[in-house]
């Protein structure tokens, strides 16, 4: 700690400029008097001996002379037991004990710690006396909820640590000192439950990063079969307001295939944050057959909080999803909406009076998100295990235009598109994914060829529709107007999916083979079909009994009885497999 | 403790520079004319320089004249006195009413915690069929109403005023054509709303600054009133001003905009206003309705796309009638499932024939023939529009729910509806 204290300056916004001697760091943590409040700051640049530094609250009342009083700390996370289900502010405050201690508002100036330092968790040694130890390996366990939590050697301890003692198994808190460790030179070096990170920094404590290949079911349709996201992969998801981003963001938090979700509100819309709080706590984990909210973590910033600690959240969020990977969970991070966090950033450049770049968003933009998007991945940690944390975003561009900065600084550095249009959602079509802009570097759930036919179909489907606005159904063959119709209902069926169904909403990777393989199998066929009315009556029907089956639990009597009417209408008019998709279907066996 | 000082370092536009010391950031200052007294407040302070933006405007102000640092902030007279008056930006009267000391209250204070709101789950009842019935406003929602230039927001707004269930009224008007002033004056008072209205107001002609500040005060207000257990209804017009104030403040003091001219941090300062609406557990609420008028009928500009990204939903007006393609309540499903048991179902039949009769309406203007289906529709697409859409109807959400079944019944059979067969049994007028 350095006793070093400055004086404000000016003041611009939430930019102060502190006048200080001795040394401060960049990104260090300083505190602003105003009358008897603190206001927590961040020292963001330095020139000569004038500190600009943003402040995380309003900065109404302050005076050039105020006194600042640097801590030499950077902006830090704190980190062990007790992280899941609570509801933080992007600085790590708990929202209840703030509202314990401030009521309705959040006042400015009063802080709490992330961890609760006064409950007592059940502390199992692993770890020998002796034993040789590096930062990220563990020396403990606590049952926390459904999970074992591991107890590590701090991230920030350098080199090698002998274990000099440990505590016996028992119940501490998180404070209290459960080992001793001794550095190379005999340097005594207290551990307890709890230790701080700054979160601007990644966590680097695994053997080795690996390519995300195993693919991360969200148990959307269209997402895990066209456009699927990798377990410790990145993916975006741009598209203009109403498009539905958090209703799908929302729907992945509840039924991902991970372990822990941790749910970024970053700028958004208080009521959506209160709609989880309201609902989670409710609905029970399939995995673990308990409370959904206990395998997650929010961290809300709202868009009416200060914009200085939204910028901040996105990195507390990131940091918090580091650490349960290094116990070697499967953790998924959910953005909403990095565009917020982005026009944080051209808020202070522009207060800074930077250069700006394009639509004043500053130079540095790309560079922020393609290191906030690294910070995803699939490792191997020190024990052998692996772990991954998925980061999916959400983009705000503005009007809808996906060909400005932020969308497209997104775009070059995630594994997976998801884009969302605005004429498919007003057609109330969920989700709202656009299949023909969108694109993914993972592996599908279902065989890529598979894949490949259906989007193909999709395509031309597409391409007909458009030739049949200029000339008319009159004027299309009866081929190309078929080919029209299983496009349509290839996306009535497949991709759109009712999020409000138990049944529908929640679709595994075996439905999802079983039914892209019957559908291959009906739409690569050809029928005994003479006119338009025919076509179109004959798919309608074929679709309907696709989206009844849609709603039947898997594998069960209804399940087999709408298959067989499947079946029966297919033979009604003499379908005839084509030869494309009977050569797909046998090399899929 | 009152500071004075007597020399204007620089004018710029409605901002001033002097050189002070000890001065708080967004203190007020007061500033003696010629043409009379104008407040002022700091808004950038480097060293000794400190920048205020004048409410009363730059024009006239000379270097000579005297600023008086006040010590306090922006803040706003709260008690029961409020109701049925009308102040400006400055919170000076408008009315001949005595100016109000007592019991002020800070401007744009902290956010609510999140943790401390509840889900939306009461309905507001307006009394319009279209908002009622099709996309029904829920307490503690915000939402905009989408609308270009002409078309008549305001008296929807009168009417919302008038025929809302809410206790408490503030109204906010930024930018406002006297004209419309009067207006609003007139209606509430002949519809006897006036006595639970607070009126913020500021003309066209007023100064630039004042408009920024309607929204603040106004949203004060509306929590004060909402914390003693009131359900507060603020309306505000029009928002797309307020942003014009704005944009025009940032680019005097040299600051870098962003789009089309607009600050960085527009979506910021919008939001900050918009989620003011809350819904307290245990206590009263704030719910906004806002008209953001859209230049040249463009959704995309920045105004209507990051009020957008912020509101749950949003009204559109288009053609003197709210349209119901365009316009969207995203809470109604909070509320629609427990009004009466046809609503969820006639609201969805009833808007997927309307989209019918547009379908329809464009091939008889192509000049195609009309078949029996075809000519149902088109009477039944009248009688919509005429019955149902027109702003001056005023009908409880039940009434509108049997017109909506005695227009259905005029033009169709039951089973061309396509609405659930127990609910037209039971129904159908006889």
């Amino acid at each position: 700690m350095t006793e070093n204290t400055g004086k404000v300056v000016s003041i611009n916004g939430n930019l102060v400029s502190v006048e200080f001697q001795g040394n401060v760091s960049m990104n260090e943590i300083c505190f602003v008097k105003v009358g008897d409040t603190t206001l927590k700051s961040e020292v963001i640049r330095i020139r000569g001996n004038v500190a600009q530094i943003q402040v995380y609250e309003m900065t109404d009342g302050i005076q050039c002379g105020d006194e600042v009083e640097f801590t030499g700390d950077m902006l830090s996370a704190e980190l062990g037991p007790g992280l899941l289900g609570q509801v933080y502010d992007g600085l790590q405050n708990p929202l209840p004990v703030l509202a314990e201690q401030a009521g309705w508002f959040l006042e400015r100036g009063i802080y709490a710690d992330g961890l609760d330092s006064e409950k007592k968790w059940e502390f199992t040694p692993v770890a020998k006396v002796g034993d040789t130890l590096r930062a990220g390996e563990y020396i403990g366990t606590v049952p926390e909820g459904p999970f074992t939590h591991k107890i590590f050697v701090p991230f920030y301890l350098l080199g090698k640590y002998t274990l000099k003692s440990i505590a016996e198994k028992g119940e501490y808190t998180v404070k209290e000192t459960i080992a001793v460790l001794t550095d190379e030179r005999g340097r005594e070096v207290s551990v307890s439950m709890s230790f701080k990170w700054p979160v601007k920094r990644a966590v680097k404590c695994y053997s080795e990063r690996l390519a995300p290949v195993e693919t991360m079911e969200t148990k959307v349709r269209l997402i895990d079969s066209f456009f699927p996201v990798a377990k410790g992969g990145t993916y975006c998801t741009p598209g203009p307001f109403g498009a539905g981003k958090t209703v799908l963001q929302h729907t992945t938090s509840k039924y991902a295939d991970v372990d822990i979700v941790i749910i970024a509100a970053c700028g958004e819309r208080a009521g959506e944050v209160v709609e989880t709080l309201t609902e989670f706590p409710e609905l029970t984990d399939p995995k673990t057959g308990r409370s959904l909210m206990e395998r997650t973590i929010i961290i809300c910033n709202t868009s009416s909080m200060p914009v200085a600690s939204r910028e901040a959240s996105v990195y507390t969020s990131v940091t918090l999803a580091e650490y349960y990977r290094q116990m070697g969970l499967n953790v998924l991070l959910l953005a909403d909406s990095t565009s917020r966090w982005a026009q944080a950033l051209r808020e202070m450049s522009g207060r800074l009076e930077e250069i700006p770049g394009e639509e004043a968003f500053p130079a540095y933009l790309e560079s922020y998100i393609a290191a906030f998007y690294e910070r995803a991945g699939y490792v191997r940690l020190p024990d052998g295990s692996t772990g991954s944390v998925t980061i999916g975003g959400t983009v705000s561009p503005a009007g809808g235009n996906f060909e400005e900065p932020v969308t497209q600084a997104t775009l070059k550095v995630v594994g997976a598109f998801h884009g969302l249009s605005r004429e498919r959602s007003d057609a109330r079509k969920y989700p709202a994914i656009d299949p023909l802009i969108s694109w993914s570097k993972y592996k599908s759930v279902i065989d890529s060829k598979k894949s490949e036919y259906c989007k193909k179909i999709l395509h031309h489907g597409n391409e007909i529709g458009s030739m049949m606005k200029v000339v008319g159904e009159e004027g299309t063959s009866i081929s190309d107007y078929i080919i029209y119709l299983k496009a349509e209902m290839l996306d009535a069926v497949y991709l759109q999916q009712n999020s409000f169904d138990l049944v529908d909403a929640n679709c595994g990777t075996m439905r999802q083979r079983y039914v892209t393989d019957k559908l291959i199998y009906v739409l690569g066929s050809e029928y005994e079909i003479d006119n338009k009315d025919d076509a179109r009556s004959f798919l309608n029907r074929m679709r309907q009994k696709f989206i009844d089956w849609n709603y039947t639990e898997f594998e069960s009597d209804a399940f087999n009885k709408v298959e067989n009417e499947i079946d029966a209408l297919y033979n009604e008019k003499n379908g005839e497999l084509g030869f494309e998709a009977e050569h797909l279907l046998k090399d899929g066996e | 403790m009152n500071k004075v000082f007597n020399r204007i370092e620089s004018i710029t536009g409605n901002v001033i520079t002097v050189k002070a010391q000890n001065v708080q950031y967004k203190e007020l200052a007061q500033i003696n004319t010629r043409f009379g007294k104008s407040l002022a407040q700091v808004n950038k302070i480097d060293g000794d320089v400190v920048s205020l933006q004048v409410f009363a405007g730059g024009q006239g102000i000379s270097t000579g004249d005297e600023v008086r640092f006040l010590g306090r902030e922006m803040r706003v007279s709260f008690s029961e006195d409020l109701l049925g008056r009308i102040f400006n930006g400055s919170g000076e009267p408008r009315d001949k009413g005595p100016a109000l000391t007592e019991n002020m209250k800070p401007v744009g204070g902290p956010s609510v915690n999140p943790t401390k709101r509840i889900l939306a789950n009461r309905m507001m009842r307006t009394n319009i069929p279209m908002i009622d019935m099709f996309n029904t406003l829920v307490v503690s929602q915000k939402l905009p109403i989408f609308s270009i230039s002409g078309e008549p927001y305001n008296q929807l707004l009168a009417r919302i005023a008038m025929q809302a269930e809410a206790d408490v009224i503030v109204l906010g008007g930024m930018g406002l054509k006297y004209d419309d002033f009067l207006y609003f004056k007139d209606e509430l008072s002949q519809g006897g709303a006036l006595s639970k209205t607070v009126m913020f107001i500021h003309t066209a002609s007023d100064p630039t600054v004042e408009c920024m500040m309607i929204p603040d005060m106004v949203l004060a207000v509306a929590e004060q009133f909402a914390l003693q257990d009131k359900d507060v209804l603020v309306l505000l017009t029009d928002m797309t001003n307020f942003a014009d104030a704005m944009k025009e403040i940032a680019i005097t003091q040299e600051q870098v905009p962003s789009n089309r001219g607009y600050p960085g941090d527009l979506y910021s300062q919008l939001a900050a206003r918009y989620e003011k609406a809350v819904d307290f557990a245990n206590s009263g609420s704030v719910t906004v309705l806002a008209v953001t008028t859209m230049p040249g009928d463009d959704v995309t500009h920045p105004v209507p796309d990051n009020t957008g990204y912020i509101t749950e939903g949003q009204y559109y007006l288009k053609g003197g009638r709210i349209e119901p393609f365009g316009s969207l309540s995203r809470l109604k499903q909070n509320v629609n499932g427990k009004t009466r048991k046809d609503h969820r179902a006639l609201m969805d039949g009833m808007i997927r024939l309307y989209s019918s009769y547009k379908e329809t309406l464009e091939k008889k203007n192509m000049g195609f023939s009309m078949n029996k289906w075809d000519e149902k529709l088109l009477k039944y697409g009248n009688l919509f529009e005429n019955k149902m859409m027109d702003l001056s109807i005023n009908l409880s959400l039940e009434k509108s729910l049997d017109l909506g079944w005695e227009i259905l019944a005029d033009c169709f059979q039951k089973d061309e509806t396509g609405i659930k067969s127990d609910l037209t049994d039971e129904f159908w007028p006889k």
